[in-house]
């Protein structure tokens, strides 16, 4: 576990020293994100501008969804779209046989590998719109539900991790998989809106096929201090069983894996 | 001496011809890959979802089906003004294969918006097959837009494809002076994102932002042709006039970086 973790600061710092050599991007990436949240933010109020609802929920808790959302988004473009992007050109060119022959967990190199900045801002101001809309909405941040919250964030990052390793891994049989998580990106832009806000057939397919009912709803049922038992215990056996799938279908597709020249 | 007009076109003609047939057998070699950015696209039926259940408390001024053919109609006309060319000039400029494009005797523009074309033309069926399925899933809101409508939603496509074009390769001048141009293509999707009407028809928006955004080119690149397709009435002239007031002024300083940039040019690695 040590050597794990002293691996990755070393990884990170590396390529932390790379991009900011693009100090520019920086200024982008912020405004781009502010931008993406000001306009969600008026989407939002779309809705309830007419005095209608999404769902049953307050104008403070949509804002709670819509925070998580961002922080993911962040996370997204921090750790999980700069890494899982590479496993494409690693089994493309072959180099994939090299990351195979390291004396570390593959699986781990290939997610970990890189860390990209320019996620930050997201993560940030995510965070910032969680904290101010829960405390509008008169959360109170009891030690059950702050538990309840870290638990249900942690479960629907692994949630999201999982959906995004399984895709690219993927790439092993289908070179040109890239183009896939760009599907998935789109769908989970579902996750601004809490789920109780789409018709039946689209909320039973965002609950049980793609769950993004468990990477932003339930997490703001947690931090607004409503989450019911049924629920924490679905999010966490769906996180277990994610995660579990990920690295089960990491190893049964390792054993297609026939390097590039063959 | 140049050649009499009618040997002009008829080049020109050709060169269209060979650009159009071999650009189309290549995007015909990704076609997986193009239906998956296809799919990509279905932000306005998510969004369709959740408007038709807040349309169910009533009063949103839209009737549900009308709702349905504005997205539907939105979809289509986003399959066919997606611009990427940004991003494909950026790996050509990059990887060093902008060199040989500029010594051929035809100007790169045409290159891409061959292209484009093709890939357009490649997504056609399956475009075709999702409206299908569509009207499988939600019968009811099954329509047959007269042939009018059809041909003008398709010339109003094909402007604001032109215009989405001009908009994009004139900022992708910047990949002349600066490797990652691309990121500021972001900045540019955001306004286009939430004022072009993607996210919702723009009679549902409050008076006063609505206005603003018909000063911007944004709603002339979903809403107008989708609102034209869908069946609804919409000031034609006025609104192929704006389009046609943004690409005058967009081409000349399109033109203007392009020189600029040339001369700017020197070869990656070189």
């Amino acid at each position: 576990m040590g050597r794990y973790l002293s691996t990755l600061r070393i990884f990170w710092i590396a390529s932390l020293t790379a991009e900011l050599e693009y100090k520019a991007n920086f200024v982008i990436e912020l405004v781009a994100t502010a931008g993406n949240l000001v306009g969600s933010i008026f989407v939002l109020s779309l809705f309830y501008g007419r005095g209608q609802s999404l769902g049953g929920w307050s104008w403070e808790g949509a804002l709670v969804v819509l925070g998580v959302y961002t922080l993911l988004e962040g996370v997204t473009s921090t750790l999980l779209q700069p890494n899982l992007s590479t496993i494409v050109a690693h089994v493309r060119t072959g180099s994939l046989d090299f990351v195979l022959l390291k004396p570390i967990d593959s699986q781990f190199w290939l997610s970990a590998r890189t860390f990209s900045p320019w996620g930050l801002p997201g993560i940030a101001l995510g965070a910032a719109l969680i904290g101010y809309a829960a405390w509008k909405a008169g959360a109170t941040p009891s030690p059950p539900t702050l538990l309840a919250a870290a638990l249900m964030l942690v479960a629907s990052l692994l949630i999201l991790y999982s959906l995004w390793f399984v895709l690219a891994a993927s790439s092993i049989w289908f070179v040109k998989i890239w183009n896939a998580t760009e599907v998935l990106r789109s769908v989970l832009v579902a996750g601004r809106f809490p789920v109780s806000a789409f018709p039946a057939g689209l909320r039973a397919f965002f609950t049980f096929v793609v769950p993004v009912a468990f990477l932003t709803t339930v997490p703001a049922e947690a931090i607004l201090g409503r989450a019911s038992g049924p629920w924490l215990l679905a999010g966490g056996a769906v996180a277990a069983g994610s995660m579990a799938l990920s690295r089960w279908f990491w190893q049964f597709a390792l054993r297609f894996y026939t390097s590039a020249s063959s | 001496m140049r050649p009499p007009l009618a040997q002009r076109l008829g080049h020109a003609r050709r060169i269209a011809a060979v650009l159009l047939s071999s650009q189309y057998a290549y995007m015909l070699e990704y076609r997986a890959e193009i239906v998956l950015w296809a799919l990509s696209g279905v932000l306005p039926f998510i969004m369709l979802g959740l408007w038709s259940a807040v349309d169910a408390g009533g009063g949103l001024g839209m009737s549900s089906l009308q709702l349905a053919r504005y997205f539907l109609s939105a979809f289509v006309v986003r399959q066919f003004t997606i611009v990427w060319v940004m991003y494909t000039f950026e790996e050509d400029n990059l990887t060093g294969r902008l060199s040989p494009y500029l010594l051929q005797p035809l100007p790169l523009v045409w290159r891409y918006v061959a292209a484009h074309l093709s890939e357009q033309a490649t997504r056609l069926p399956f475009v075709a097959m999702l409206v299908g399925l569509f009207f499988l899933l939600y019968p009811a809101a099954f329509w047959w837009p007269s042939l009018a409508s059809v041909l003008l939603a398709m010339l109003a496509t094909l402007a604001a494809f032109a215009l989405r074009f001009l908009m994009q390769f004139t900022l992708t001048m910047v990949c002349f002076w600066s490797e990652k141009a691309s990121a500021l293509e972001r900045l540019l999707y955001l306004p286009y994102l939430y004022l072009s009407g993607l996210v919702a028809p723009l009679a549902l928006y409050p008076e006063g932002v609505r206005n603003f955004a018909f000063w911007t080119p944004f709603p002339y690149m979903v809403d107008v042709p989708a609102r034209i397709l869908a069946g609804e009435t919409v000031p034609v002239l006025q609104s192929f006039a704006a389009m046609a007031a943004w690409a005058a002024l967009l081409l000349p300083i399109n033109l203007l970086l392009w020189r600029r940039g040339l001369r700017h040019y020197s070869a990656m690695g070189a």
